[in-house]
């Protein structure tokens, strides 16, 4: 066990030094073409803001079924199959058919080439289930129906939410899925997400609809309330342009009124249509609906052509300014909801990184005197694989570019404590085997020898423990299970190379002297 | 060579006793669960301002109708955390809460930390923290059960229930919040306990086989003592880091730290004082250790 060729002690060297530049590339600026690679601080070393967003599906999955409604009757229709009293009932459709028809009404649902009813080979799975009692069926979103329709959602919607951020400009955000309906928003350097937190809350749907007093209107009527008060108005729910139209939107300066405003631009369909419903509703109030409600309703004096308009509402810079983004960014497909917030200061940060520091010195210190007073040249082997420890720790966190938490930073300190048994092992075992063994040298060689299963349990506890962690805890307590799971390869590494050559170097130079250790 | 088999059954009526004590406070008192497990909204603020205490900033949240609030002060003099329930998950709620101490104190103040956990998070985090504290206790019973005897391998899940439960107990008898960070240092003291009493078993093994006249009761002891310095000084550097991490670490590492130093202090003791009783209790000798060599040989 103490005998080391020159090419083993040559590559520990090398190893240890390599690490040790890795390591100190996170204080010092490396030329960044050369090695730009360095640890992450976590949300809560740097400041920032975590959110995690759930989609709520529910309108997604009403609003599907009720276009399935429509689909399902005009489908049948088309093949001469009547479909009576159709209705959604808990995110069920209702419908019955008669005698004659229901073989073939079953026979669509289950068609594998159905275009009624999509089929996925993969999960042996079709869009909708069917199920008949009599001549009434039940139609519903299958499990995998369900999963494609939350996932393609989600979809839409990380696209949408990447988009708000980008246009409020935090610098390097993290957005990433979370299961299929929930989405996590990391935003480092931020203090104060509330403005953020306001956009992400808007599902942004605007519409422009006609303010009418018939109450028998074609597409039905809604009462919708204005935005900055309790008063309301009817609405036609015949949409004569969406938020889909809009090309772009910036917030403005009405000269003649002074008031601030959006203006919009339409593509060439929403063009067209604003065209025509101007030229047609000249003289009636059109609303501008957002989110259910109604920002304003001005008279239609004139028809607008020119495919570009404004909104006004009474907005302030800010307001317009965050409207106008909204309706860039498009809306959402469905109601985004924080379901989780945490978010800290730049200045606690630094202060937990301050802190982190003096208590890893600190630490550090008490472990390396203790170490020294107990074991004196050996306590000091110990002491300097335990600086290299640490270097090759940070080295390995760099090399991965690993996320340092304060709890990571906990791991570290932890590690230290813990880095020393693996020797006090061994140191311990030697000293034993002291006793009825004069020959040092033989000595060490068993000491190492029999220590290596209580060493290998040890640490293996451990890691078990930090491999749970990593895969269970969330955010900074992974981080700890990072730091703590690393520690044990370094440590290992540190005290069966590095150590074992110190030890190897001074017990061959010290092979006579009694009384070693 | 000290004779800690002197005080085996006094030392296993103790932890019996702390064992009932603590799941009779987990039952009845239960634990102060943070807002991780328990939802709700955790404010960490600063006032530069001495007008701004304790019972100033109660006044001001206990108006705002937000239920049940808790104020308290947070390591130094002008920090405070704020807790409330925030049962309607209201949206805007920081918004307002801002606006509305803007009113009495100005901008004297300052958020240094603002969490806030809706229900189905934090009953999801709770239930994510109980699989893996199981999971870890299965995963070290597996491997003990592996690498040891059974006789061994259910002294050192005693041991390990023993910690936790005594650490969960201390937790609930003053009423320390329990937290994510918490969870961590459950699993850690589940490593480091497992760790000290393999240490222990692996030579009460070595010396099984050497040692053919010797009873357990004797050898255990002999064992402990074998070990003994290293496991003093291998606890005496992992609390040294962790008495450094509570007293420098700042406030949010001190619950997580008092854990893992109750851990390391039971998990030391355990060692001694319950995963070896329970060899002498089931009277393990060398034909235990021996019986699995020779299957061992067999296959």
């Amino acid at each position: 066990m103490l005998y080391f060729s020159k090419l083993r002690i040559l590559f520990i060297t090398l190893f240890s030094i390599l690490f040790v530049l890795i390591a100190s590339s996170n204080l010092f600026k490396f030329d960044d073409s050369f090695f730009n690679k360095k640890i992450n601080l976590g949300l809560d070393l740097q400041g920032g803001s975590y959110l995690l967003l759930e989609i709520d599906n529910e309108p997604v999955i009403e609003q599907k079924l009720q276009n399935l409604t429509t689909t399902i009757r005009n489908y049948f229709k088309e093949k001469n199959v009547k479909i009576n009293n159709i209705k959604i009932e808990n995110q069920n459709i209702f419908f019955n058919v008669t005698d004659n028809d229901k073989q073939s009404v079953l026979d669509v649902f289950q068609d594998e080439n159905s275009d009624l009813n999509p089929y996925y080979p993969r999960f042996k799975s079709h869009q909708l289930e069917i199920e008949d009692t009599g001549l009434n069926f039940k139609v519903n979103f299958s499990r995998q129906g369900l999963i494609r329709l939350k996932t393609s959602s989600q979809d839409q919607a990380i696209e949408i939410v990447r988009r708000r951020v980008d246009e409020v400009g935090t610098n390097e955000p993290n957005i990433l899925k979370r299961g299929n309906n929930r989405i996590l928003v990391e935003l480092p350097g931020l203090d104060d997400p509330m403005r953020i937190k306001s956009l992400l809350g808007k599902t942004a749907n605007l519409t422009f609809r006609f303010v009418t007093n018939d109450e028998n209107d074609r597409f039905g009527v809604e009462k919708l309330k204005f935005e900055n008060g309790m008063e309301e108005a009817t609405v036609s729910k015949r949409i004569i342009i969406s938020g889909e139209n809009l090309l772009d939107a910036q917030p403005k300066m009405d000269t003649q009124t002074n008031q601030t405003i959006v203006s919009f631009t339409l593509d060439r369909v929403g063009a067209k249509r604003f065209g025509k419903a101007t030229s047609t509703g000249i003289g009636k109030q059109l609303a501008i609906v957002l989110d259910g409600k109604i920002i304003s309703a001005p008279v239609v004096r004139d028809t607008i052509a020119s495919g570009s308009g404004q909104i006004s509402g009474g907005f302030t810079f800010q307001t317009a300014t965050d409207l106008a983004l909204l309706l860039r960014s498009g809306a959402l497909p469905a109601p985004l909801e924080i379901i989780e917030e945490r978010t800290v200061g730049p200045d606690l940060g630094q202060d937990s990184i301050n802190a982190g520091m003096i208590a890893l010195a600190i630490g550090f210190m008490l472990v390396i005197i203790f170490m020294f007073v107990k074991y004196k040249i050996f306590g000091l082997i110990t002491n300097v694989t335990l600086i290299v420890n640490l270097f090759i720790l940070l080295g390995v966190l760099t090399l991965f570019e690993a996320t340092l938490t304060l709890p990571g930073i906990a791991g570290i300190i932890l590690t230290v404590g813990m880095a020393v048994d693996a020797n006090v092992l061994i140191f311990e075992r030697i000293k034993e085997e002291l006793k009825d063994e004069t020959n040092n040298i033989l000595a060490f060689d068993s000491g190492y020898t029999k220590s290596r299963t209580a060493i290998l349990d040890a640490n293996i506890t451990t890691l078990l423990a930090a491999i749970i962690l990593f895969f269970m805890g969330s955010g900074p307590v992974k981080g700890f299970a990072v730091t703590l799971g690393v520690g044990i390869f370094t440590t290992l590494f540190s005290v069966y190379f590095i150590a074992r050559l110190f030890t190897s170097i001074y017990v061959s130079s010290n092979k006579n002297k009694e009384k070693l250790i | 060579m000290i004779a800690f088999n002197k005080y085996y059954n006094h030392f296993n009526l103790l932890s019996s006793i702390l064992i009932i004590v603590s799941l009779l406070l987990l039952i009845f008192k239960g634990l102060n669960f943070g807002i991780d497990f328990k939802g709700g909204t955790l404010i960490e603020l600063r006032a530069s301002d001495s007008k701004i205490n304790v019972s100033s900033l109660r006044d001001r949240f206990n108006q705002m109708d937000l239920g049940d609030v808790s104020v308290k002060k947070f390591g130094n003099d002008t920090d405070f955390l704020v807790k409330f329930e925030n049962k309607d998950n209201k949206k805007n709620i920081i918004e307002e809460i801002k606006s509305n101490l803007d009113k009495s104190f100005g901008n004297n103040y300052d958020f240094r930390r603002v969490e806030n956990v809706g229900p189905k998070v934090s009953a999801e985090l709770l239930k994510s923290g109980i699989i893996a504290i199981s999971l870890s206790l299965a995963l070290m019973l597996i491997y003990i059960w592996i690498r040891f005897e059974w006789q061994f391998s259910l002294g050192a899940i005693l041991a390990l229930f023993h910690d936790v439960i005594v650490t969960l107990g201390v937790f609930s008898l003053f009423s320390l919040e329990i937290n994510l960070s918490i969870i961590a240092a459950v699993l850690t003291i589940v490593g480091y306990s497992m760790n000290d009493t393999v240490v222990i078993f692996d030579r009460v093994r070595e010396n099984l086989r050497k040692y053919s006249d010797i009873k357990i009761f004797e050898l255990t002891n002999i064992s402990i003592n074998e070990t003994l310095s290293r496991t003093i000084i291998t606890s005496a550097t992992t609390l040294l880091a962790l008495l450094a991490i509570y007293f420098f670490g700042g406030e949010i590492l001190k619950g997580f730290s008092l854990a893992m130093i109750l851990g390391v202090v039971f998990g030391t003791y355990s060692s001694i004082y319950i995963a070896n009783t329970v060899l002498v209790r089931l009277r393990v000798s060398q034909k235990t250790v021996l019986r699995e060599d020779d299957q061992n040989k067999l296959n």
